[in-house]
């Protein structure tokens, strides 16, 4: 038993480049074949699937930790002055996340199978999806940050591939660009912090990092080390939809479902926790740039929150949400617990998969309509989606015993622990988070169809949709209880091992108001006691802002219409004007001399004959008059003789 | 004494002729003219003691050369041959520019010191010429028998008007 | 009257070749400048037979260059007749001043 898992452990170079191969076969050999495609990407992330399980069992029978990984490089590229290596960094931090976003993946890959049967680009979906895969894990495996940033950027990539798939559709060419753009704007801090990392300490890597890091600050202190921390949130700001650069991920809904789940369960999103998570020792140093991602965190979860409160399209409310409870990541990575923030981001990736993968049944069988108040009265046409979905709400909104309750309450805890406004905040935002999901939940599947039901039917989708909603229902039931009973915290961890007990006054607290929350969107959405638009109305403006994303969008936009195009258009008038104005100048200058001087040209060859003449005329009275040194210069003059 | 005279004739003569080639506006008469210029210069060769080049110019230049210019003025002129030769219009202030050149030509010749080397002149030269010809300079000989042939097939390719206008399509 | 000595052939020659010169600038006819043109390999074969004549009497290569000028100056004749017969044809005249499209 003992050997398989050390074979395991041995091939985990193997797990990110068996999707990359699948990506590579599929473009190559398989790009007109729906089966052998879908097969190629399949048996490909099943096998990267079976090798991280090795993998993770292996990693807790050898007991590698953080401090003691597992580490499989080679020589990338080497000048003097840098060295660069790119490999395999297991521990239990990263064998926790090739399970999960091998799992996940492979579960998109097989809802897919149902979900795009019948569309056109079938194989090319399939290859991305591959490419996804193989990019996140690529990136969770990284032994330094530059490779890290390369897997990084190939996310955003496969992502902007993803979210664009329906390319003839202008909003997902839009969204797609929005997306890669925004990160982008984060990807740019990033790599200003890793080159200031490679300044300051002459190595990438994380191991190497982890020892000169405190070093450093005990020699001089932490001023810069927080600038360049600073810089390097930037990244996952961008690439986990931190608030002010979250403006993507609502978009990114644009793409196909099955995309939408892996983006925000598996891959691209918590690339960012991760990212911190991977590079904590340099966040927990500091002191001040842990604050900043506390509060960054914890105001994004209730800025995102309280946006979803009155969204009406199903995936944007699960886009806020997912934005939200990635805001709560980030907070219990500030308040210095990432245990939690890996637990929560493990659970989630689970119940965040299942809502989306619900959400594409839903959307599949009543052919993409969107907002929650045109669906209703779902429950009896489709048992299934609503029990999947009714276990996603009940586990984001912290009820036992789903996973999010285990996870959510080791978050508060930790928050409680360091700061009480965050506690407070982190608190009202679980309420929160349960009264919209409770709408949302309501709005689809109870009260009258307000769609046609003489005309539309709809069902369950195929088997591989159903199997999978299945699958994920349970480990959205059982992932939160399963890893508070292993003792989670004793393997993914910063510093020593430890094991949270249940709060009961703060775990008691939250479950409450979410109970509450839940009771009131009942009684709002569901059985139609209150009306919605009369608390709409008494919320007023508040309503308004909710309702318009508090005009993040709208504050972009006239950022780029006022700044940056009147920036754009000084620099556009200096380059017709100016630059070009140089080089046409110069073409202007030249035509005009060679119009003056092609007079010269005649034709009449006895002009030429005279010029001619008149030239060898005055060289030889040249000549003579200067006598012999001239003779000589006029020799050399005319190459005669050289 | 004679040798005087007769150079100075000849010079006259071929100085005259020359201008005449010049200054006439009738193409045949500078035609001929220039034959009486070729036959001027044969007899200041003849003057120099080179008598074989007397005999080759005025069998390439009066027999070759002045025939096939007057065959060139028949084939090209139409009409009128009165006005047939009309200077361009930089005839006049070109006079002055070429009697620069020729003052200064001339003052070259006037103030240089030649090396002259004062030798009876020999008295048959196509002999030695012969020698050099077929000796010493074979090789351009040779080359100048090729410039030749080329010379003929090219002036007949030229005149004949290329292939395909030359066909037998008549 | 004094001897004739070499500078008088000189200068014979150079105005010969000034008259070539002046023809050739001048004059329209394509045929006429031809005809210019041998007017001043004469006045150069002049040159090498008087320079022949009086500075290497007994070399006779000067006379040798004027034999192997004639004969360029035959072959120049010939093709540049033809020339002028091909242009005719082409454009039905001999006038420089309408030969012209060598330009712009």
């Amino acid at each position: 038993m003992m050997n398989i898992f050390d074979t395991a452990l041995q091939l985990s170079w193997l797990i990110p480049v068996l999707p990359a191969a699948a990506f590579i076969v599929i473009m190559a050999v398989f790009r007109a074949s729906n089966f052998f495609s879908a097969a190629a990407a399949i048996a490909a992330m099943a096998a990267s699937f079976l090798l991280s399980l090795g993998v993770a069992a292996k990693t807790l029978l050898a007991g590698f930790t953080r401090d003691n990984p597992f580490v499989l490089k080679v020589t990338w590229f080497e000048v003097p002055g840098l060295h660069i290596d790119m490999g395999v960094l297991i521990d239990p931090l990263s064998a926790l996340m090739i399970v999960v976003v091998t799992l996940v993946a492979l579960l998109v890959e097989i809802y897919s199978l149902g979900y795009m049967h019948g569309d056109g680009g079938f194989p090319r979906f399939f290859a991305f999806l591959s490419l996804f895969g193989a990019s996140m894990l690529g990136l969770v495996v990284a032994v330094n940050f530059l490779q890290m940033f390369v897997f990084w950027e190939l996310v955003g990539l496969s992502s902007y591939l993803l979210i664009g798939y329906y390319f003839y559709k202008i909003s997902a060419r839009e969204a797609a660009k929005k997306a890669f753009i925004t990160t982008r704007a984060g990807d740019f801090g990033l790599l200003l912090g890793i080159l200031a990392l490679q300044i300051m300490f002459g190595t990438l890597d994380f191991a190497s990092l982890d020892t000169l890091i405190p070093k450093y600050v005990k020699e001089y202190g932490d001023a810069v080390l927080t600038v360049v921390a600073l810089l390097i949130f930037l990244g996952p700001v961008g690439k986990s939809g931190q608030f002010p650069l979250h403006v993507w991920l609502p978009d990114a809904m644009e793409g196909p479902t099955p995309v939408s789940a892996l983006i925000h369960a598996a891959t691209m999103v918590v690339a960012g926790v991760y990212l911190v998570a991977r590079a904590y020792l340099l966040f927990h140093t500091l002191p001040s740039a842990l604050a900043v991602v506390a509060w960054v965190g914890g105001f994004t979860a209730f800025f995102a929150a309280a946006i979803a409160l009155t969204q009406r399209e199903i995936k944007r409310i699960l886009a806020y949400s997912t934005v939200s409870q990635l805001g709560y990541m980030m907070l219990a990575l500030g308040v210095g617990s990432l245990t939690a923030s890996m637990f929560h981001l493990m659970t989630h990736a689970f119940f965040k998969a299942l809502m989306f993968l619900a959400a594409g049944s839903v959307l599949h069988a009543l052919h993409d309509r969107a907002d929650i108040f045109a669906l209703g009265g779902l429950k009896k046409y489709m048992p299934l989606t609503w029990a999947a979905m009714g276990i996603g709400v009940l586990a984001i909104a912290g009820i036992p015993p789903f996973a999010g309750f285990f996870s959510k309450d080791e978050i508060l805890a930790a928050a409680a622990g360091v700061s009480l406004p965050l506690f407070a905040l982190a608190t009202l935002t679980a309420a929160m988070t349960a009264f919209y999901m409770a709408r949302m939940f309501f709005a689809v599947f109870y009260g009258q169809p307000r769609w046609d039901e003489a005309h539309e039917h709809p069902h369950e989708g195929p088997w591989p949709m159903r199997a999978v909603l299945v699958v994920l229902a349970a480990l959205a039931v059982t992932s939160g209880a399963a890893g508070y009973f292993l003792h989670f915290g004793e393997w993914v961890r910063f510093g020593p091992p430890h094991h949270a007990g249940i709060d009961w006054a703060i775990a008691g607290t939250s479950t409450a108001l979410s109970v509450l929350a839940i009771g009131a969107a009942w009684l709002l959405y569901g059985s139609g006691r209150w009306s919605p638009d009369t608390v709409a109305a008494k919320a007023g403006p508040l309503y308004t802002l909710s309702f318009h994303k508090f005009y993040v969008d709208e504050l972009y936009l006239w950022f780029d219409r006022t700044v940056v195009d009147s920036l754009g258009r000084i620099l556009a008038w200096f380059d017709i004007k100016v630059v070009d104005g140089v080089v046409n100048g110069c073409g202007r200058l030249a035509e005009a001399g060679g119009d003056r001087l092609r007079r010269l040209q005649t034709g009449q060859v006895q002009h030429y004959a005279l010029i001619f003449f008149a030239a060898i005329f005055l060289l030889v009275v040249w000549m003579a008059a200067a006598g012999p040194a001239a003779a000589k210069a006029a020799a050399l003059w005319g190459g005669a003789g050289l | 004494m004679a040798s005087v005279a007769a150079f100075y004739l000849l010079a006259a003569v071929v100085l005259a002729a020359a201008a005449g080639v010049v200054f006439k506006r009738n193409l045949v008469h500078s035609a001929l003219l220039l034959a009486v210029t070729f036959i001027g210069v044969a007899g200041l060769y003849i003057l120099l003691a080179a008598d074989f080049l007397a005999a080759v110019q005025l069998l390439v230049y009066n027999g070759a050369v002045a025939v096939i210019v007057v065959i060139g003025v028949m084939l090209t002129q139409k009409g009128d041959m009165k006005n047939s030769n009309p200077p361009n219009r930089m005839g006049r202030g070109l006079l002055v520019v070429v009697v620069l050149l020729a003052a200064g030509m001339l003052a070259a010749v006037l103030t240089t010191k030649w090396p002259v080397v004062a030798q009876p002149p020999p008295g048959e030269t196509a002999g030695a010429i012969a020698g050099l010809l077929l000796g010493e300079f074979a090789i351009a000989f040779e080359a100048a028998a090729v410039l030749l042939l080329a010379a003929m097939i090219g002036a007949i390719i030229l005149a004949r008007g290329g292939e395909n206008r030359g066909s037998h399509r008549t | 009257m004094a001897a004739i000595g070499l500078e008088h052939y000189l200068t014979v020659a150079a105005l010969l070749f000034c008259l070539g010169v002046y023809g050739l600038l001048t004059k329209r006819n394509l045929v006429a400048i031809l005809m210019s043109i041998e007017l001043m390999l004469n006045a150069v074969n002049l040159n090498m037979v008087a320079f022949s004549r009086f500075i290497t009497p007994d070399a006779f290569v000067g006379q040798l260059f004027a034999v192997f000028t004639i004969t360029v100056a035959a072959a120049e004749v010939a093709v540049g007749l033809a020339l002028i017969f091909s242009i005719y044809r082409d454009r039905a005249t001999t006038s420089t001043e309408e030969l012209d499209w060598m330009k712009w």
